[in-house]
């Protein structure tokens, strides 16, 4: 089995990332989950968080705030709506998030209240991450 | 015959729209580089995404619950086209070019007894098509406060357009916009959005695992592919607007040009006949002495 495997974050503006990793670990929406080569095909929807990346140049970390992430044996392609390295971000820019988060969680109601407050619990516990 | 005074503010006239134009075609010029690298970065998001986007639907066509964004509402009664042009003129046959395709396509489906809506993005489409259809509109998006396109104004153009098909107020939704084939060529296309378009021969026919499910990925996968085709829609229309700007300006400089040598050569001839014509009133006036 290959050591490594394509590795490629993308954003609807930008290519942020393509090049071999050894692991990436990806912050699916049920929880967090690493892909390694080989791993078999799936797809998954993303919950804002950390993307971490390993590779034989050394680690990375990029923010995601949602998304998609496509795994296959050969490599692993992160759909993201938007995306920064962690050095780079900044506790201010997901307020903007937070807040229409909290908007959307005050309003919805039954299952989809459950969803809007993971997706505001999610971004908090990114801010204080990054902050 | 003009006076040599006319002639004179004329050309003077005309070499000031050249310097203006000149300086058009360069403006165009820089922000269509900028247009194209801004294209060219978001192409491996459209084309990754298409490719799963494409694999996840495949599956899920065939099946009856499969979300109303991917079979459709099973009618096509009402059609909504999206009419993305410029929000600024002078740029050739730009604006028009799509405006005329959309234009067939509504009278192609009113000639089919079709309902047809219109929501334009940009005020130039806007201002052409109201003339004859101002009472199918249904909104209008401005675009002329944005200065760096960017995902988000996709977005909100795409959540616009999924509110309206979630209330039931159109079956299919045709973008048109002017694709970006190279400085001198732009090609109108239409483009249908709603419901999602599925490639049958596209894929590799590979079995994805699903997280947390197909359903819910599907939910979220639709809304974004919408987002996402209106996104390069908004991109190659805004390159597609530079190269039309640069190459119409660059004709009207060349025809300013043309235009300052007629009119140097016209006025040197009427200076000449003003000299050889008062010459000749010195001669005769001598002679008759």
């Amino acid at each position: 089995m290959a050591d490594t495997m394509q590795f490629d974050l993308v954003s609807p503006e930008r290519r942020l990332a393509s090049y071999q990793a050894a692991e990436v670990q990806i912050p699916g929406a049920d929880g967090d989950l690493t892909a390694m080569p080989g791993h078999m095909p799936m797809v998954t929807t993303l919950r804002p968080g950390v993307l971490k990346v390993n590779g034989p140049e050394g680690a990375k970390d990029f923010l995601v705030t949602g998304g998609f992430a496509e795994v296959n044996a050969e490599g692993a392609s992160i759909l993201a709506e938007k995306a920064v390295p962690l050095g780079e971000a900044k506790a201010a820019d997901l307020d903007p998030l937070i807040e229409a988060a909290q908007a959307a969680a005050s309003e919805a109601t039954g299952a989809l209240r459950d969803m809007a407050d993971k997706q505001l619990a999610d971004l908090q516990a990114l801010r204080d991450a990054v902050a | 015959m003009p006076s040599l005074k006319d002639l004179k503010t004329r050309i003077e006239s005309v070499k000031s729209t050249r310097k203006i134009t000149k300086a058009m075609q360069m403006v165009a010029a820089a922000k269509l580089r900028r247009a194209q690298d801004a294209a060219e970065e978001a192409r491996p998001y459209t084309e990754r995404f298409a490719a799963v986007l494409t694999a996840v639907a495949q599956s899920a066509k065939g099946s009856d619950d499969a979300p109303l964004l991917l079979k459709g509402t099973g009618s096509d009664q009402t059609h909504l086209l999206v009419v993305m042009t410029a929000e600024r003129g002078l740029c050739g046959g730009f604006n028009s070019s799509i405006v005329k395709m959309a234009k067939a396509k509504i009278e192609e489906l009113q000639g089919k007894g079709k309902t047809v809506k219109i929501l334009t993005v940009g005020k130039k489409g806007r201002e052409q098509l109201k003339r004859d259809y101002a009472s199918l509109f249904v909104a209008h998006v401005d675009l002329s406060e944005v200065k760096k396109l960017g995902y988000a104004n996709a977005k909100d153009i795409a959540t616009d357009l999924l509110a309206r098909f979630e209330g039931g107020e159109f079956d299919v939704a045709t973008i048109f916009f002017s694709r970006f084939e190279s400085v001198i060529s732009q090609v109108p296309t239409a483009q249908q959005i709603i419901p999602t378009p599925v490639d049958a021969e596209a894929g590799d026919g590979t079995v994805y695992d699903y997280e947390p499910d197909q359903e819910e990925i599907l939910a979220e996968l639709l809304p974004s592919g919408v987002a996402t085709a209106v996104f390069s829609a908004l991109l190659e229309n805004g390159a597609s607007e530079q190269g039309a700007r640069m190459s119409a300006m660059d004709n009207a400089t060349r025809n300013a040009g043309e235009m300052i040598d007629k009119l140097t050569i016209q006025f040197n001839r009427s200076r000449q006949a003003v000299i050889t014509n008062e010459l000749i009133e010195i001669i005769s006036g001598a002679e008759a002495l």
